[in-house]
């Protein structure tokens, strides 16, 4: 059982929690990540460490609220528990001694970077994050970032920063030079994007990639990616890859296997939650929002 | 046969009165035909996740019990890998002792609920069963199910005394709550032991709550051996994944004892093109799904895919598992690919046999080269080729060849895949000195000591993918031997022959 300490509204749909969670704040490295499973009958999710607090034990967590899962989640307020916080999982970045950096975060993946950008700056990295998203209220984490190097900011609308997306950033960024790595976390077409504008000029690129996923440690193989034409599972190959090795396609296609389940399961959500439901009226909604697209041929 | 028809009066069915009755001759106990075990229709049960066998009644079991011969040399304990006292259990069941039959059984096997239900009865103690040879076999499997069932509804425990549960004041840790795990904790907690099993997932048990679905074995019959075990002392820490959360080094500086029991691990792919369009599923992924995640219940917030036309690849009690769960999901077809033929068949024949009665389809000697998909990568079919069956390879059976020319088409749109498991690095990774074999396996003695002193393996990361019932006779053969190792006996002690 873990506590929820901090609450945090940090844009339109991005809250961050501090948990108390001794173990993994004691050993938690950049790049790694937790499956959080709220109680009975709740979903396992995979969510980044975005930070934490050795000494006080706790780990804190951001999440977009995008679905079902993540909206229950994100609304525990604090004192409240959640039941299963499983890690840390995955390899830890690899990162390097020296150098220059560039840390790419697009909307919620920001909170990826950071963990990042806060080694490489301990490890002496010279370290530029580049962050953006929908308009002002959107870019998050701007102050913790500061504290790691420079910080570009970024919003499509203009309302704050730079106008337009990252990878216009990024991209001026790259041609003055100098670069030796870049780490790019975010919406999938972003880091395809990011990927995209580093693989001519030969730049190392991590991404961090968020597939579907159980249980976090090899077992289930729903989290498999193509890199390089091989098939890794992004829980313990990953989650971080050469993103100049990803199939990026195969991976957007693949986090869209349960959008007509995850739509049905908001929109029940917020549609009634204390009337009782017709059982048979909801197995056959879920049977429906479950069938194989493929099944219509 | 129904009652009426027996030929051997019926036993009283009042349990309360245990009047020793005039022992049947052996002649009147062969004239006795087996009883068959009750089962949900199969019509009704493949839209259903309760259990298919529903269980002997008192009665049945009472009379299946006085088909047991007592043999001088009973060969059903040699059959069964826990070496559960099968004609002393049964003895007591036949006089009506059920409080007897419950001490017994649970004296020697740690998980008797699972193991009536889930162990293939019929290539271990029923096989060597002496009426076998001229007949069937007695129901050990069923009556097993019926005195396990009986002690849990009647909160009745083993027959040896329990020790407390630190009173040797040494510890262990086991990792992994399957049924490796859940036998060597029960015995070493027995003992004296103070036990800590380490799991990864949020919820105890192993392949029981997340591989073998609801309607084989229920999770409320898992959860209450579960608890049976944490009454007696022992400490379940979920959410710890060795490897990662701690190593196996820091394990084995913290506790005395170590018995590692994980499970097999990684599920392997057909490794054919369109793998992973959207309606391809492991078995690992399928059944954690829905047992585990309860994505079966619509009101669980884990998805599953309700495919219409499901082909699962395999032939083991996975493959079967899967396909009958896809079968309950709403599958209109639901259809066995296996690269063998029936006779090869790995799956228990009881489970093959379930689910031909529920209408699932076997393709046999079929093996699949692609998936199909349309434009948005969803599923549309599977790409087989016909197999013959060749010259002996090395497991013994014989290797299915492809029959060129032979390709064809099966549309559906899911697939999953039940073809086994490999070894899963993840503990492994952590201790170097820890011996494993070319497959990434743990590397035991006959006792099931690793090369780590004090570090003993059991199950499927060290026999790859098995039983249940051998994972348990692993999990009590290693406690047994760690026991030894950690306290060993006093020499007075010792035999003196």
């Amino acid at each position: 059982m873990h506590h929820v300490l901090v609450n945090e509204r940090l844009s339109p749909n991005v809250t961050r929690l501090v948990i108390d969670a001794q173990r993994i704040a004691e050993i938690r490295q950049p790049g790694q990540f937790v499956i959080v499973h709220l109680g009975p009958g709740a979903e396992r999710i995979p969510l980044t460490i975005a930070d934490g607090d050795r000494e006080a034990g706790t780990i804190s967590l951001v999440i977009q609220a995008i679905g079902k899962s993540t909206a229950d989640l994100v609304e525990v307020p604090v004192g409240g528990t959640i039941a299963d916080v499983a890690g840390p999982l995955g390899r830890p970045t690899e990162l390097p001694d020296h150098g220059r950096v560039l840390c790419v975060g697009g909307g919620v993946g920001t909170a990826v970077i950071l963990p990042i950008a806060q080694e490489l700056k301990h490890r002496g990295v010279a370290v530029t994050s580049i962050i953006g998203g929908r308009s002002r209220e959107w870019v998050i984490l701007e102050p913790d970032l500061r504290a790691c190097g420079e910080v570009i900011t970024c919003t499509d609308d203009g309302s704050y920063g730079r106008p337009g997306f990252v990878t216009e950033a990024l991209k001026d960024a790259l041609a003055e030079g100098g670069i030796d790595e870049v780490f790019a976390v975010g919406p999938v077409p972003m880091m395809r994007a990011v990927a995209n504008l580093t693989r001519p000029l030969g730049v190392k690129t991590t991404v961090s990639l968020n597939p579907i996923m159980v249980d976090g440690t090899g077992m289930c193989g729903g989290c498999r990616v193509t890199i390089n034409g091989a098939i890794k599972y992004a829980c313990v190959d990953g989650p971080e890859f050469d993103g100049h090795a990803v199939d990026f396609a195969e991976l957007v296609d693949r986090l869209s296997t349960y959008r007509p389940f995850e739509q049905f399961a908001l929109e029940r959500r917020g549609a009634c939650s204390t009337t009782a439901e017709d059982a048979a009226a909801v197995a056959a909604a879920v049977a429906a929002a479950t069938t194989p697209a493929g099944a219509a041929r | 046969m129904t009652l009426s028809e027996h030929p051997i009066p019926l036993p009283a069915a009042d349990a309360e009165t245990v009047t020793p009755k005039p022992p049947l001759s052996k002649k009147e106990r062969m004239q006795i035909q087996r009883v068959e075990m009750p089962e949900q229709d199969a019509i009704l049960r493949a839209a259903n996740f309760r259990e298919v066998n529903l269980g002997l009644t008192e009665q049945l079991a009472m009379l299946e019990a006085e088909r047991c011969l007592e043999c001088p040399k009973p060969y059903c304990i040699d059959g069964c890998p826990v070496r559960v006292n099968i004609p002393n259990f049964i003895r007591h069941l036949r006089d009506g002792d059920m409080a007897g039959a419950a001490a017994s059984l649970l004296d020697d096997n740690a998980l008797p609920c699972v193991t009536g239900r889930v162990c293939p009865q019929e290539t271990q103690c029923e096989k060597v069963c002496l009426r076998a040879k001229t007949g069937r076999s007695v129901g050990i499997g069923n009556l097993e199910r019926f005195v396990a069932d009986w002690a849990l509804a009647n909160h009745a425990g083993s027959g040896a005394s329990m020790s407390q549960p630190d009173a040797l004041g040494k510890t262990v840790a086991i990792v992994g709550s399957g049924p490796a795990g859940l036998t060597a904790a029960k015995e070493l907690a027995k003992r004296g032991y103070d036990v800590t099993i380490f799991e990864a997932f949020h919820a105890a048990g192993g392949v029981l709550i997340y591989g073998i679905p609801e309607f084989r074995l229920p999770k409320d019959i898992v959860q209450a051996e579960v608890d049976r075990l944490v009454e007696s002392g022992v400490k379940i820490q979920a959410n710890a994944i060795i490897g990662k959360t701690y190593t196996l080094p820091e394990l084995r500086a913290q506790f005395d004892g170590v018995f590692i029991a994980v499970g097999a691990g990684l599920p392997v792919f057909m490794n054919v093109p369109g793998e992973n369009f959207k309606g391809v599923y492991s078995a690992n992924e399928y059944l954690t799904r829905v047992n585990l995640m309860g994505a079966w219940n619509p009101v669980s917030d884990t998805p599953v895919l309700h495919g219409q036309r499901v082909v699962v690849v395999g032939g083991g009690n996975v493959a079967m598992d899967s396909v009958r769960t896809a079968k309950r999901l709403g599958a209109a077809s639901a259809t066995i690919v296996y690269r063998r033929g029936p006779e090869e068949l790995p799956a228990r024949a009881e489970e093959a046999h379930h689910a031909e009665q529920e209408g699932v389809i076997f393709e046999y000697l079929t093996a699949p080269i692609e998936v199909l998909g349309d434009e948005n990568r969803w599923v549309t079919g599977i790409r087989c080729v016909r197999m013959a069956l060749g010259e002996p390879d090395d497991s013994g059976r014989r290797r299915p060849e492809p029959i060129e020319g032979s390709e064809f088409e099966v549309p559906c749109d899911m697939v999953v895949v039940a073809i086994g498991t490999k070894s899963n690095p993840l503990l492994t990774a952590t201790a170097p000195e820890l011996e494993i074999n070319k497959w990434g396996y743990i590397v035991t003695d006959e006792n099931g000591m690793t090369s780590m002193p004090g570090v003993f393996a059991g199950g499927d990361i060290v026999r790859g993918a098995a039983t249940v019932i051998l994972a348990m006779g692993d999990g009590k053969r290693a406690a047994m031997a760690m026991h030894a190792y950690l306290t060993p006996p006093e020499p007075a002690e010792l035999p003196t022959a």
